[in-house]
């Protein structure tokens, strides 16, 4: 289970603003870390806690296919993102690379700024503990739960190819 | 099925497919460059394979902050180079060689019209200017492509573009997809497949073509598709002999039958040359509306538009002029064979005798790299795909886009103005 507090940001977050290129001379997850949402909000690291969760309108993540996204906001403490919708190369790499996300348009505008936020992955429950409301977002498809399951992309390919239950 | 479920259904071995569908797909190709096959290449090594599925399927492209812009950069750069050696990768290009990653593979050959290819790149979708299937993905998923030749993928549902009519003056390839991302906006086709048709596209260039394809990413699209007719067979076929490549490939095309989720009509006729405002590429005016915006930089160049005809147009716009005072034009030709071209066709010194600095191919200051980064308060004007806040430099700077004409005018105008004004 997930429990923290809501960050708030609005449509069309890119990756730009995510991890802004001139930090991407290194893909080192910490050294990523320190300049997550940098560009959205200069000051997000020195107010986010660890387990803190990402609420967000329309269209997270788009623009650059960099990795790098998803990999700063986990490796910050993020623990999950919810938005309206993901861009779909944002959303690919977030599952492959294990970073919890949840789509519900109902739940980001029902969260505020700051709302105590509690999440049950596997049945994809989101509760406002702040208002005390329950909402739902959809669930995965099972090849994605699958990937999800083996904590990645890459040890769900290393676990195929050597013959390993996944 | 439509060109892009054809495609998708011959490289999971199924007589179809369709939309919503997870399939299993074979790759052609695979690329990335020096910000993403790094991290491709720590998590392949975790993987635990002899060696990848194919060396003459990969492609390594250090691109982006290259000639390299610090140690850092250098150090990642390194890495590709020293897993290309010890992979044995026919595909990776050294600094002389290497040149914008998706200008630079289709003037190689190596991506042909029928091919599926998935590139750690967002701008991938732009080889579905030659027919192909072809987008972005992460770092993990190029990992794994290499190790295995396979990607997961969702078939999408399509958007067919219509554009009708005859194109007006200097309105390009760029005003079009500027245009549609305006229209449908930075997530009208997310998740789908846009294909683009029309008598209007049927008389673009392939350079032209390219620069749609190369955009669909900005609307969210998973691919950007145009049908391989005539012109595609020529070029395809000149560049297939100048490399001599003996690969087949294969001409698809939309059955008259087939789904789609939504049909857009446009008629060119309607569309003069486009600006992105700040910050989102869809937030786009004609030309004429743009009103009095000065400008501290030009670009001309990148994956979008830094191909020789996009240089032919800035050149026929520069000739005899000099670029206004107050600004500086930094021009970024995607490849060597590229800047050969423009040397032979007296393209370099119209370019230095209008006072515009031309570099050697990088992505340079597209993304914010190095090679012309805006202070703050900075305004540029750029041929490039994006102008998300902070995307050139300081946050507080701003990049508006457009195509080559308006930004080679604007360079003379010192602000944001048309081709007719000079």
């Amino acid at each position: 289970m997930i429990l923290g507090k809501a960050h708030k940001f609005g449509n069309n977050i890119d990756t730009d603003a995510i991890i802004p290129a001139r930090y991407l001379n290194t893909h080192d997850p910490a050294e990523l870390a320190k300049h997550v949402m940098e560009d959205a909000d200069a000051r997000f690291v020195d107010k986010m806690k660890a387990n803190d969760i990402i609420v967000a309108g329309e269209n997270f993540g788009c623009g650059s296919s960099r990795e790098h996204a998803p990999v700063a906001i986990k490796a910050a403490g993020i623990s999950a993102v919810i938005a309206k919708s993901f861009a779909r190369i944002f959303y690919r790499n977030a599952i492959n690379i294990g970073l919890p996300i949840l789509e519900s348009k109902e739940a980001v505008d029902g969260i505020k700024e700051g709302d105590e936020v509690e999440i049950e992955l596997t049945i994809g429950e989101i509760r406002n503990v702040t208002t005390k409301k329950n909402y739902r977002s959809a669930p995965f498809p099972p090849f994605m739960q699958q990937i999800m399951k083996a904590g990645g992309l890459i040890e769900y390919v290393r676990r195929k190819i050597h013959g390993k239950n996944i | 099925m439509t060109i892009t479920e054809k495609i998708l259904a011959a490289h999971c071995g199924k007589d179809r497919v369709n939309p919503g569908e997870l399939i299993n797909a074979k790759i052609d190709l695979v690329l990335g460059n020096d910000i993403t096959a790094p991290p491709a290449i720590k998590e392949f090594a975790r993987i635990g394979v002899d060696g990848v599925f194919d060396k003459d399927k990969v492609a390594l492209v250090p691109d982006h902050f290259t000639p390299n812009k610090d140690i850092k950069s250098a150090e990642q750069v390194k890495m590709m180079r020293e897993f290309a050696r010890k992979y044995r990768i026919t595909n990776f290009f050294e600094i002389g060689c290497v040149g914008i990653e998706h200008a630079l593979l289709p003037e190689l050959g190596l991506a042909l019209p029928g091919d599926l290819i998935i590139g750690a790149d967002s701008h991938t979708c732009t080889y579905g200017a030659l027919g192909a299937f072809s987008t972005g993905v992460g770092s993990s998923d190029m990992a794994a492509a290499m190790a295995t030749g396979e990607v997961w993928l969702k078939v999408p549902e399509a958007i067919k573009f219509i554009y009708k009519g005859k194109l007006n003056k200097w309105v390009e390839g760029k005003d079009l997809i500027l245009y549609t991302i305006g229209k449908i906006g930075v997530d009208g086709a997310r998740y789908m497949s846009m294909e683009f048709t029309g008598d209007a596209i049927k008389h673009l260039s392939m350079d032209q073509r390219f620069t749609m394809a190369n955009m669909a990413i900005e609307a969210g699209g998973k691919n950007g598709i145009i049908e391989p007719d005539d012109t595609t067979i020529k070029y395809v076929k000149d560049v297939m002999k100048r490399n001599n490549i003996k690969r087949n490939y294969t001409l698809y095309k939309s059955d008259a039958d087939a789904k789609y989720s939504k049909i857009i009509e446009y008629n060119v006729s309607d569309i003069e040359p486009q600006v992105s405002f700040p910050h989102l590429p869809s937030n786009t005016k004609p030309v004429s509306k743009a009103g009095n915006v000065k400008l501290d930089q030009v670009v001309i160049g990148s994956c979008t538009n830094g191909r020789i005809e996009d240089m032919r147009i800035a050149a026929k716009i520069l000739k005899g002029r000099k670029k206004h005072k107050d600004l500086r034009v930094i021009v970024l030709p995607a490849t060597q064979a590229i800047v050969k071209q423009m040397i032979k066709e007296g393209i370099m010194d119209i370019f230095i005798d209008a006072q515009c600095a031309v570099s050697t191919p990088t992505c340079g200051p597209c993304l914010g790299g190095h090679m012309g980064i805006l202070a703050e308060g900075e305004k540029a004007l750029s041929t490039t795909n994006r102008n998300f806040v902070g995307r050139m430099g300081h946050p507080k700077s701003e990049v508006y886009l457009s195509g080559v004409a308006v930004a080679a005018a604007s360079a003379v105008l010192g602000r944001i103005g048309s081709p007719e004004e000079l």
